[in-house]
């Protein structure tokens, strides 16, 4: 196992940054994530106006792979659309479960492409991707409760 | 007669792991390794004598059904109780605390009555509970251990009332390891006629337990735990009171006579067995506890002792770690849980883990008590006797570094 590909430079510095880490006035969604076999527990939130995700945050605690990984998910996800959203989901759990990506695939996935080793990690890819299926979740809260 | 180099029993501690060095495992609360006495004994019977107990004639269910009823008695034996037929087998702990919650909690405690159990009981021996009280309208209250990690006589005797009709509590902590002073907790809830529940899933297997000094009604423990297959457990349970319960488990083997409308079931232990039984199980926990008793139970607690006594001393000299429970290793067990600051218990484990040291992180099965301490998991050490220092000094060195690992100053 190599230390220096899970937690890289990347991955340290969201850690460390906590930029955004915080509560959303404006946020019109918010949902739980929950890791229950390791304890880490986020609140993800959304402020979608016009169909698009103006600003996102977060708060909660969790190990440095999954408070990393929800906070490189924020600033992808910012300004995007909830159908561009889901995509680069859908990228990102493709490239945790080592299906093949193309080089234009993966420069979207941008600073998520630093947790591209979690995938060699079975007892960690669950830290990774739980953001990810809690932005899921709060886009489907959305788009419920405006439709 | 075993060699003192215990490592030199169990093939997985030889294998190389990372770095070349074989692993150093401490996560013995979780599961403990099998020596090679009990993989060469499961080797043996499904090679020699593989057949169902209790059922057939022919020679080799007779040789299963002999060996199977001997570890009943070694069981017993081991653990002091007066009698085999106080020994049911189980799945495991977990299986025989749900199955003594049902069969006798039911019977046991009705609406308005009190369950105690402690604040640091592990989910298998807090969740029947909660269930029985649910369904019951019996009252589930929770004694607080103290700073060590134990609870009290004072603590107790200020929860228990006459309402109070079972007393279910762990010997040892699995997060924190401290030792419950049973014997005197037992004689209060005896008192007020309670029934007196005991978890020795983390004592049976490192300190000498006797049922009848600790005068309990039940325990429960699990084989893998003490170097035994999985799937394999222990209740105890007084005679008197097994006679009248009712078996929580239907099936084969359990009866004396069925009708089309009725059923008389044999007495206990056996009435407890229903189903093809684990006798592979039942088999390498004979051989688990003959290990165990070849050791000595004193000789395994002063090892353990010892080695706790390095790792306390070693792990308090780690910049920026928070340990839990007791600091004294004469009050507990080989278990101590911590968490470095600033960094989540999965990254320490996963960071030990690239050092080859095996350690469990998490909230161990243990919610509430997770939220008593105020923190969301911890890290957590377990010894069992084939540690060494080196183990502990593996530890110490990769705790040493985890800090810097995820760029916060040392």
């Amino acid at each position: 196992m190599n230390l220096n590909e899970l937690y890289s430079q990347v991955i340290k510095d969201h850690n460390l940054s906590h930029h955004n880490k915080h509560p959303l006035e404006g946020a019109n969604v918010a949902v739980p994530g929950r890791n229950p076999s390791c304890g880490d527990e986020i609140e993800l939130f959304l402020q979608i106006e016009d169909g698009v995700v103006e600003d996102a945050s977060y708060t909660g605690i969790g190990c440095a792979i999954s408070q990393a990984s929800v906070s490189i998910m924020i600033d992808l996800v910012r300004g995007k659309t909830p159908a561009e959203a889901k995509e680069l989901f859908r990228l990102f759990l493709a490239m945790i479960r080592k299906e093949p990506l193309t080089s234009e695939e993966m420069t979207r996935l941008n600073d998520a492409a630093a947790l591209k080793g979690v995938s060699n990690m079975p007892a960690r890819v669950k830290c990774a991707t739980m953001p990810w299926h809690t932005l899921e979740a709060a886009l489907d809260a959305a788009s419920g409760s405006t439709t | 007669m075993v060699s003192t180099d215990y490592k030199k029993d169990f093939p997985l501690l030889l294998q190389p792991d990372a770095g070349g060095l074989p692993l150093a495992y401490l996560d013995n609360a979780a599961t403990t390794q099998k020596p090679r006495q009990v993989i060469d004994a499961v080797r043996n019977y499904y090679e020699t004598f593989n057949a169902n107990p209790h059922r057939g004639a022919y020679s080799i269910s007779v040789r299963v059904t002999e060996a199977f009823e001997e570890v009943r008695a070694k069981a017993a034996r081991f653990i002091g109780a007066a009698d085999p037929e106080e020994v049911v087998f189980t799945f495991g702990a977990t299986d025989a605390i749900n199955q003594a919650a049902q069969s006798y909690g039911e019977q046991a405690v009705g609406a308005g009555d009190e369950i105690l159990i402690s604040v640091a009981e592990h989910h298998s021996n807090l969740l029947p509970w909660q269930r029985l009280a649910k369904r019951t309208g019996a009252v589930l209250r929770y004694l607080i251990p103290d700073q060590s990690g134990r609870v009290t006589t004072e603590e107790l005797a200020a929860k228990l009332t006459s309402k109070t009709k079972i007393l279910a509590i762990a010997h040892v902590s699995n997060v924190l390891g401290g030792v419950n002073p049973i014997g005197e907790l037992a004689a209060m809830a005896h008192e007020k006629g309670a029934a007196v529940l005991l978890d020795a899933a983390q004592s049976v297997p490192h300190i000498p337990v006797n049922v009848r000094d600790l005068d309990v009604d039940f325990m429960a423990f699990s084989g893998h735990k003490m170097l035994a297959p999985a799937g394999i457990g222990v209740l105890y349970g007084k005679k008197e009171l097994l006679q009248r319960m009712e078996p929580a488990r239907l099936g084969g083997g359990i009866v004396e006579e069925v009708t089309q409308q009725d059923a008389r079931f044999l007495d206990a232990p056996l009435r407890f067995e229903a189903g093809t039984q684990n006798a592979e199980g039942v088999i390498g926990l004979g051989a688990a506890i003959d290990y165990l008793e070849a050791v000595g139970m004193e000789a395994i607690q002063d090892i353990e002792r010892r080695l706790m006594d390095d790792a306390l001393q070693e792990l308090c000299a780690i910049p920026r770690i928070r340990l839990y429970g007791a600091g004294d290793a004469e009050e507990r067990t080989g278990i101590l849980s911590f968490n470095i600051e600033d960094v989540h218990p999965h990254d320490t484990a996963t960071i030990l883990a690239s050092h080859g040291v095996a350690v469990r992180a998490g909230h161990h099965c243990a919610q509430p008590l997770m939220a008593h301490l105020g923190v969301n998991a911890t890290c957590r050490m377990s010894l069992c006797f084939y540690n060494t220092e080196e183990d502990i000094r593996r530890l110490a060195q990769a705790l040493s570094t985890v800090r810097e690992v995820l760029g916060f100053e040392p």
